[in-house]
């Protein structure tokens, strides 16, 4: 009998984790350990050899962990998972696996802002070079390959830009070079949107957000697609002789989740941002009602489009769920719809009349929407992301970011939506003031 | 060819001697990886590889039909139009699965045994599968495909 190929909403729930081997336990167990215990010095060795598979320490791997990076692998529709300490974390895991010293990046201009201070910054200052392209032209990605080029890394929906990348004409790019194109996949989730699907080859998370969805955890977790050619001349790292693993050949040993392996045992095992076994757990929590929180976030959140594009004290909304949208066809093509209408999160960004002192002057007035800046919260959150998320950059980089300094960022929560709508328009009517 | 789980995994059960054609003595090959694994997991590997006496402990045959006991399973590490004769050796020395590496997929030998009532597995590794299906690569964090309400017993 052939194998099912089960939807979403079921690998949401299931994935990864089957009931616990030693207890029968249904729910996931938390393996709240940082060591294993060896059964003999020879079942020590083969492990340290990776000839067999097994858990030694938790900075490598642990079985709540695990239930994590399965389930977001195949949520993702990949091959593997590696889940780190943040998404910052899973974002550094990737591209520090894939680049080294003399390498160049060509990356998105609107990216979240962390992700544009580790690579203009953090990993310059180890001889690792980024060009800032503008997203919505992938010739603009082709120009500023180079022939140190290793990466290509870009969000599916921009935070707060909310550009839409058109991953497949991108990812056409990326290939055409022999480079494997990252996506930042945070916004959409794995529920509304599979990079892989459309050709990228690594999607990265910051789980923190619409994973997990409460706001009480923070983790990231790395996916592999199982099909980027990492044999083709620009990888030596995944080909020849691991110098920091005894001479392992990640890609010849373990193939299609060669890289994720890789990124296992040399990168994260020696810069150890692991996630905790209880963090993975709290994660899980939240992912198993991804699916329903996903379709009530996006509702919520075309709901508070619509009622700001009507609203006399705003200037400007950009929300690609909004039919009017310039890139709402691109929107159709790559995230899943409700109901015949694509969901587009509930991440937006409008303007408020008056500019960034009148933003502000909204974001103190709200009265539940909380002023903080994280996104995918069960609550409505509010920002401002030029003062606060963005405020390392100038405003040049800001603006190739996609923030404007009179920029007010909406991660729309799930409480009812009535409600959402009023302490907006009342916190808009104090602007006027 | 068998690539559904349950098959797999009967498959995986019922084969406990395990002939490894190619298997190499060198420890960082992946031929060596999954004799290494094998061992470790409760089978009994049998080496078939003419250039050494003996490999992971066990001697090491010339031939598939040099074996002289039962074995049920022939791992064949060999390009795939050098399969045949593997294929003809495996029918002859009744085992029960004829298995072909990943990036080894000879159809003409899947059709031989299959026809001779033998179990026929492509382009798979026997320790990827093995392990996929109980239980120590979802520890890797790989997708395993398995969602089940069982214990993998």
């Amino acid at each position: 009998m052939a194998d099912r190929i089960f939807q979403p909403e079921t690998l949401a729930i299931h994935a990864g984790q089957i009931p616990d081997v030693a207890t029968g336990a249904r729910a996931l167990p938390i393996y709240q350990t940082t060591s294993f215990v060896f059964d003999s010095a020879d079942h020590a060795a083969s492990l340290f050899n990776l000839q067999t598979f097994g858990n030694v320490y938790s900075r490598l791997s642990n079985p709540t962990v695990a239930a994590l990076e399965e389930r977001v692998a195949a949520l993702e529709g990949g091959r593997a998972a590696l889940a780190s300490a943040s998404g910052m974390a899973a974002e550094a895991m990737a591209l520090m696996t894939i680049l080294q010293q003399g390498d160049h990046v060509v990356a998105a201009g609107a990216l979240y802002g962390g992700s544009v201070s580790m690579l203009s910054v953090n990993l310059a200052k180890f001889g690792i070079t980024t060009s800032f392209v503008n997203a919505t032209k992938p010739e603009a990605f082709a120009a500023a390959i180079q022939p140190n080029t290793r990466a290509l890394f870009a969000e599916s929906l921009g935070n707060p830009s909310m550009l839409l990348l058109d991953i497949g004409a991108v990812a056409d790019v990326a290939h055409a070079h022999g480079l494997p194109l990252v996506i930042d996949n945070t916004v959409p989730s794995p529920y509304l949107c599979n990079p892989i699907a459309y050709g990228a080859d690594i999607v990265v998370h910051s789980a923190t957000k619409y994973l997990a969805g409460h706001g009480t955890t923070l983790g990231g977790v790395m996916v592999e697609s199982g099909r980027f050619p990492w044999d083709n001349g620009k990888f030596p790292g995944m080909t020849e002789p691991s110098p920091g693993y005894h001479g392992v050949k990640f890609y010849e040993t373990f193939g299609d989740f060669g890289f994720c392996m890789r990124a296992r045992m040399e990168t994260l095992r020696v810069f150890g941002a692991a996630l905790s076994p209880m963090s993975a757990w709290q994660i899980l929590q939240g992912v198993e009602t991804l699916p329903l929180r996903m379709e009530r976030h996006s509702r919520n959140g075309m709901a508070v489009a619509r009622f700001l594009q009507n609203h006399p004290r705003v200037s400007w909304i950009n929300y690609p769920g909004l039919p009017d949208h310039p890139q709402h066809d691109l929107l159709k093509k790559q995230m899943r719809a409700l109901g015949g209408e694509p969901m587009a999160s509930g991440l937006l960004a409008f303007g408020v009349k008056g500019g960034a002192a009148a933003g502000e002057k909204f974001i103190e007035s709200a009265q539940f929407m909380s002023h903080l800046v994280n996104i995918g919260d069960t609550r409505t959150l509010i920002s401002h992301p030029a003062t606060t998320t963005h405020r390392q950059l100038d405003e040049a980089q800001q603006r190739a970011a996609g923030v404007l300094p009179d920029m007010v960022r909406i991660s729309v929560g799930l409480e009812h939506i009535d409600d959402i709508l009023w302490d907006i328009d009342q916190a808009l009517g104090q602007t006027a003031c | 060819m068998s690539d559904d789980i349950s098959t797999l995994r009967r498959i995986l059960r019922g084969c406990r001697t395990v002939a490894i054609v190619g298997l190499s003595a060198d420890w960082h090959r992946p031929s060596n990886f999954v004799g290494k694994y094998l061992q470790q997991h409760g089978y009994r590997i049998v080496p078939v590889n003419p250039r050494y006496d003996s490999i992971l402990g066990e001697r090491s045959y010339k031939a598939l039909q040099d074996i002289p006991f039962p074995v049920d399973m022939v791992d064949v590490f060999r390009r795939t139009e050098d399969v045949l004769p593997f294929a003809q050796g495996a029918i002859a020395i009744g085992a029960k699965c004829l298995w072909q590496q990943i990036g080894v997929k000879n159809l003409q030998a899947d059709a031989l045994v299959r026809g001779a009532g033998l179990d026929s597995v492509m382009d798979r590794c026997v320790k990827i599968e093995h392990a996929r299906l109980f239980g120590g690569l979802h520890w890797a964090g790989v997708n395993t495909r398995v969602i089940s309400a069982k214990r993998p017993i």
